[in-house]
């Protein structure tokens, strides 16, 4: 990871930290994003992805660091309507139709796109004359990617974008946010999912208690958070035989079902059937996020950041 | 121009929110057919009761409808819009021009509707007076303007009503826009500070004359402005530095 700036960086942030009174959200990330870059900010809940994006977006002034847009500070890039942001809140304004809001929306920009292509693009061309306060939530949260569409913008910032949507929808939404990356620009979006990062991102960003933990291509970081559990029925097998085939971290034993954790399953898997010819109900599952966050970061809370 | 299709639109919404707009226009409304038509013989010093009353109404009906727009400020901030709308290159003063227009436009239409009203009771005043007072209500609300959008960027949108209905009641209570003031005194002095009062006297200029709007209103309401804008731009960084 370089925190230096080449030419044609889009987007730095340096040394950046925050803190609300004694919580510190945010506690000095270094990244560079290149421009057209897909990025996913991955974390749990409290990892300080929002804080990150309020301060990119401008909404949040940073205790400490810097954050350059473009070659500018945020409040200007916003300005120029560089930026297009979707938040986790933002509700839309009443007593205007679908269309209306985003003409409106649309008007604030130096170069929107054309409304009927914001409206398509977010697939809500046939509720476009609805009145915004009627929507369901999947709607609601496909107008505000419509806000956020029809700026134009060189960056799109989103941040959990998809919480609201069900799997239908969140399809439909990253098929849309694709369209947008094939045009070249640069989309940064905060999310809890590996399988959404995974799939959508150039480019992972991890992040836990307020720092970067992990920054890479989605293959990398997968492999690193995306540790594999085996679970088998095994007769005469014990913890402490299971524990010495090699690459396995953990063992756990419920009656005759093993559950064994291990970076890489194939090779434990292999070494395993040929030690135990009879194994059934063999079942290889990626570890949850949370566990793998916490194998990543440990207990480490150590408040000299 | 771009900030005009914002403008237009706040304009539709706000016209389209009828609720809203009734509820700003009934109460002066209801209260001044209910007295005003009891009394529509009366004469207070030869003037005659409907129009005292109507001017009245007419102070805090538009003062009311003016401070609203604090709700509307407090609404969207409430709903996280005012933070979508800081991502955007919308300009604080295009957003603000669009709310205080809002507000005068409901103002205007609050004491149309009086006017109107007190036309109905027997009320007549030649064009001059009548824009006259017009002109002056306009002028006298402009601390009420302030007095809205510091409100919207103060008060959580559950403690709005009380506040605002409140401070809207108090002003007008002591500016006389309920009835008469006591005509001299250290009260009568302590209230001749208040914009509501000059408010009051914007609508009396229809009644007494327009001598009665001083010198000392045009003081009275520019300190107020000043004191008020420098208020208000204090609670809004502080309100837009937090969210």
């Amino acid at each position: 990871m370089t925190n230096r700036a080449a030419p044609n960086t889009g987007i730095t942030l340096t040394d950046l930290t925050k803190s609300y009174g004694a919580v510190r959200a945010v506690r000095g990330i270094n990244v560079t994003i290149n421009r057209g870059e897909t990025l996913a900010l991955l974390g749990p809940n409290g990892a300080g992805k929002s804080t990150t994006l309020d301060m990119v977006l401008g909404l949040t002034r940073p205790d400490a660091g810097t954050v350059s847009l473009f070659g500018t500070s945020p409040r200007d890039a916003v300005k120029a309507g560089f930026v297009g942001g979707m938040l986790q809140t933002g509700q839309p304004i009443g007593y205007l139709s679908v269309r209306e809001l985003i003409t409106m929306m649309a008007s604030l920009y130096p170069q929107p796109l054309a409304v009927d292509d914001a409206l398509r693009l977010s697939g809500i061309e046939e509720i476009a004359d609805r009145v915004t306060t009627k929507l369901s939530g999947g709607q609601t949260q496909r107008l505000r990617m419509a806000i956020a569409l029809v700026a134009d913008p060189e960056l799109l910032v989103l941040d959990e974008p998809t919480a609201a949507l069900d799997v239908e929808g969140r399809r439909d939404f990253w098929v849309a946010m694709r369209a947008v990356a094939a045009r070249g620009k640069t989309i940064v979006f905060a999310t809890h999912y590996l399988e959404e990062a995974d799939a959508y991102a150039d480019r992972i960003i991890l992040m836990a208690r307020g720092r970067v933990v992990a920054d890479g291509p989605p293959t990398e970081i997968k492999a690193r958070v995306g540790g594999r559990t085996i679970r088998a029925t095994l007769r005469n097998a014990t913890v402490a035989d299971l524990g010495a085939l090699e690459g396995v971290t953990n063992v756990e034993q419920h009656g005759e079902t093993f559950i064994v954790t291990c970076p890489n399953s194939d090779t434990v898997l292999r070494a395993l059937l040929a030690r135990y010819a009879d194994a059934r109900d063999i079942e290889v599952r990626g570890a949850g996020l949370e566990e793998a966050f916490l194998n990543l970061t440990g207990d480490d809370d150590d408040e000299n950041a | 121009m771009k900030s005009l299709t914002y403008i237009h639109y706040e304009i539709l919404r706000t016209i389209r929110n009828r609720r809203f707009l009734i509820f700003s226009l009934i109460f002066p409304l209801i209260l001044f057919l209910a007295i005003a038509g009891e009394n529509r013989h009366v004469q207070l010093d030869g003037i005659g009761f409907p129009l005292y009353f109507m001017t009245g109404m007419a102070s805090w009906g538009s003062m009311t409808a003016i401070v609203s727009i604090g709700g509307k400020i407090a609404t969207e901030r409430q709903v996280g819009w005012t933070r979508q709308l800081r991502v955007t290159p919308l300009k604080t003063s295009t957003y603000f021009t669009a709310k205080v227009l809002t507000g005068y436009m409901t103002a205007l239409l609050s004491i149309v509707v009086l006017a109107l009203a007190g036309t109905s009771l027997g009320v007549r005043l030649d064009a001059t007076t009548w824009l006259t007072m017009l002109g002056l209500l306009l002028v006298g609300l402009i601390p009420f303007v302030l007095i809205g959008i510091m409100l919207g960027h103060l008060v959580s949108v559950d403690s709005l009503g009380p506040a605002l209905g409140g401070i809207t009641s108090l002003f007008a209570l002591l500016g006389g826009s309920f009835g008469p003031l006591a005509k001299k005194g250290v009260l009568l002095t302590i209230v001749k500070l208040l914009p509501s009062y000059w408010l009051v006297q914007a609508g009396h200029s229809a009644l007494l004359g327009s001598h009665v709007w001083t010198g000392e209103a045009w003081i009275v309401l520019a300190v107020w402005t000043l004191v008020m804008l420098r208020l208000t731009v204090v609670v809004y960084r502080r309100d837009t530095a937090r969210v």
